[in-house]
């Protein structure tokens, strides 16, 4: 049945060719397919997939490098920023991405991070923000919201002991070589049709060398927050976007 | 063209990278090497070579950078000293697992810690046996003066990309900061080739390239391992560089690398003045290290001394070469100090003869 409906004319969507066909290990639920789609379906439609070269980070998304067909190198944990101005500098007609965690980011790659930003190097860097370590099984991330609970914080994040989320976007917006940073979600057909758009402006800018574009995706983490999918993103409007308002936070002058 | 040159040891390296073709340098002040980036800044080698330069935010995020760059089958390389160096250690080993193909330079300084800015070896074992996690070893080519080490910059490259294996320069602050008089090879054109392992842009009709120290199914990963032993041996096999200087007639040997076995020439003149027949056997790889050449000496001398600016690192390697056949000391100075030749001659009749 399903292959009759497969005809040129009734095809109204497929999947990209910048993405593999090796199944995801995501969790069901989890926003992580939902980037790496726009992310390939934006590579697709610039035609950019022979000149485009990716930095996978330690975390979740450790394995990226499996499901983008676009050649990719897998960097020590935090350090993809590091690894991508190396690739930049040597490729700088090349187009070259980051895609990191929270922690990843934020935590242990703060310093790459701001000094990639600050030097401007002209590379995209997609920041998945769950507000927690998924990999490791729910530990507390720089971003964990104050009084949430994690395994290392079973009590709720205690600022006082425990220091206070980190808001690395709005920070990296204030350096002078960050061109786009814009907070977005995928939790829904609209924002995730928001995110592709952003994406796809931040790669035309990179071909533009204007300098370090950063879109933040708020994301959800079903099995770490121990929710139900649904669940989940409903717990992510309500309490995550509240901290981590969604839309555009630094845009260029025209 | 072939020049003469009166140069700095860290400038000289500097001038090497250039000439021997790199694609990339990065690094983090540190002295006392800070002379590598400082002459690479100055010379702007983007106009000469198109060679690019970055001052990184630290040791960790300029290995990195040599990792990326690295990956897309560039000739890429960073230098440091000591504490720098151990910040490096954690890429270093992605670099080992990774396998791709780097240089690192060590002008070693005089530690634990912050230890000294003075000129020490005490980072033989770091630099031989490891120093990062993992089963991994790394090429060490040890310079004895800034002509060895401008040569080891081309060598280092040729190895690192024969053998896709990081490669390190464990010079020390002597070679870094003493002028000496260099030849200088001929400008090597930088490579326009794409490695197949190399992210260079996925090609149509070719699977994507990843560049990966990870392998999450342990049957996988031990296939890594014995991968990287297989190359090690190889390594060994036909990489072992070293020199031997009066050993034909000695009947005691001296054992040192870089600036140590310098020093240590002197006190062999001073010794065979008196009588004694002293050779000195100076390894100029520290891995792949000289075994059989130690071992045949064994044979043959009644004593070995090694003399190491450290508090005893490649004795241990003699001994393990020599297996037993002969005695085996170390004499060294630390801290930054540097022995004298009449302190290492004393230790051989002591130690050795006496002993």
């Amino acid at each position: 049945m399903s292959e009759n409906l497969i005809k040129p004319e009734n095809l109204v969507y497929k999947k990209t060719e910048v993405l593999t066909d090796k199944v995801m290990h995501y969790c069901p639920g989890c926003g992580h397919g939902t980037a790496h789609r726009i992310l390939a379906e934006v590579i697709d439609e610039m035609g950019i997939q022979g000149e485009t070269i990716g930095v996978a980070p330690v975390g979740c998304s450790v394995l990226a490098y499996n499901y983008f067909s676009v050649d990719m190198t897998e960097a020590a944990h935090g350090r993809a920023p590091a690894v991508a101005t190396g690739i930049k500098r040597v490729f700088p007609e090349k187009f070259v991405f980051t895609y990191q965690g929270d922690g990843d980011l934020a935590a242990i790659g703060t310093a790459e991070t701001i000094h990639a930003c600050n030097r401007g190097e002209n590379i995209l860097i997609v920041f998945i923000n769950n507000g927690i370590y998924g990999m490791t099984g729910g530990q507390m991330a720089p971003t964990t919201l104050p009084g949430m609970k994690s395994s290392t914080s079973p009590r709720g994040r205690d600022v006082a002991t425990m220091g206070n989320p980190l808001k690395m976007t709005e920070l990296v917006a204030q350096l002078p070589g960050t061109y786009f940073v814009t907070r977005q979600a995928v939790h829904t057909p609209g924002n995730a049709r928001k995110t592709k758009r952003a994406i796809k402006k931040a790669m035309e800018y990179q071909k533009l060398n204007k300098g370090t574009c950063l879109v933040e995706i708020v994301s959800n983490c079903n099995s770490g927050w121990k929710m139900t999918p649904v669940q989940a993103n409903k717990w992510m409007e309500e309490n995550m976007f509240p901290f981590y308002p969604l839309g555009d936070i630094k845009v260029p002058k025209e | 063209m072939k020049e003469l040159r009166l140069m700095k040891g860290n400038e000289a390296l500097a001038e090497a990278a250039i000439r021997a073709g790199a694609d990339a340098y990065f690094g983090y002040p540190i002295t006392p090497q800070s002379e590598v980036i400082e002459y690479l800044m100055a010379e702007n080698p983007v106009e000469r070579t198109g060679m690019v330069v970055l001052q990184a935010e630290s040791e960790v995020a300029a290995i990195n950078m040599v990792y990326g760059a690295a990956g897309c089958g560039k000739k890429a390389m960073t230098s440091s000293s000591s504490p720098g160096i151990s910040l490096k250690m954690e890429g270093i080993s992605y670099l080992a697992g990774a396998e791709l193909p780097c240089l690192i330079v060590n002008v070693v300084r005089g530690g634990p810690g912050l230890g000294t800015i003075q000129p020490s070896q005490s980072d033989y074992f770091q630099a031989v046996k490891g120093g990062g996690h993992g089963d991994y070893k790394m090429i060490v080519l040890a310079p004895a003066t800034v002509q060895e080490t401008v040569d080891f910059v081309k060598l280092g490259f040729d190895l690192a990309f024969k053998y896709r294996t990081p490669v390190m320069i464990l010079s020390d602050g002597i070679i870094g900061q003493m002028m000496e008089k260099v030849e200088l090879f001929e400008q090597v054109p930088r490579s326009t080739e794409e490695p197949e392992w190399a992210t260079v842009g996925k090609k149509p009709g070719r699977e994507h390239v990843v560049v990966t120290s990870l392998q999450l199914q342990s049957e996988e990963q031990e296939k890594v391992n014995l991968r990287l032993q297989a190359k090690y041996r190889e390594i060994e096999k036909k990489e072992v560089l070293y020199e031997t200087y009066d050993c034909d007639d000695a009947e005691y040997l001296f054992a040192a690398f870089g600036s140590a076995a310098r020093i240590t020439r002197k006190a062999m003149e001073m010794a065979r003045a008196k009588g004694i027949k002293v050779g000195l056997l100076r390894p100029q790889t520290l891995f792949p290290f000289p075994v059989e050449a130690f071992n045949k000496m064994a044979d043959q001398v009644k004593g070995i001394l090694t003399v190491e600016m450290n508090a005893g690192q490649m004795v241990e390697d003699v001994r393990l070469a020599v297996n037993g056949k002969t005695k085996v000391e170390h004499f060294g100075r630390f801290g930054g100090m540097i022995p004298s030749p009449d302190e290492i001659l004393n230790a051989l009749e002591q130690k050795i003869i006496g002993g």
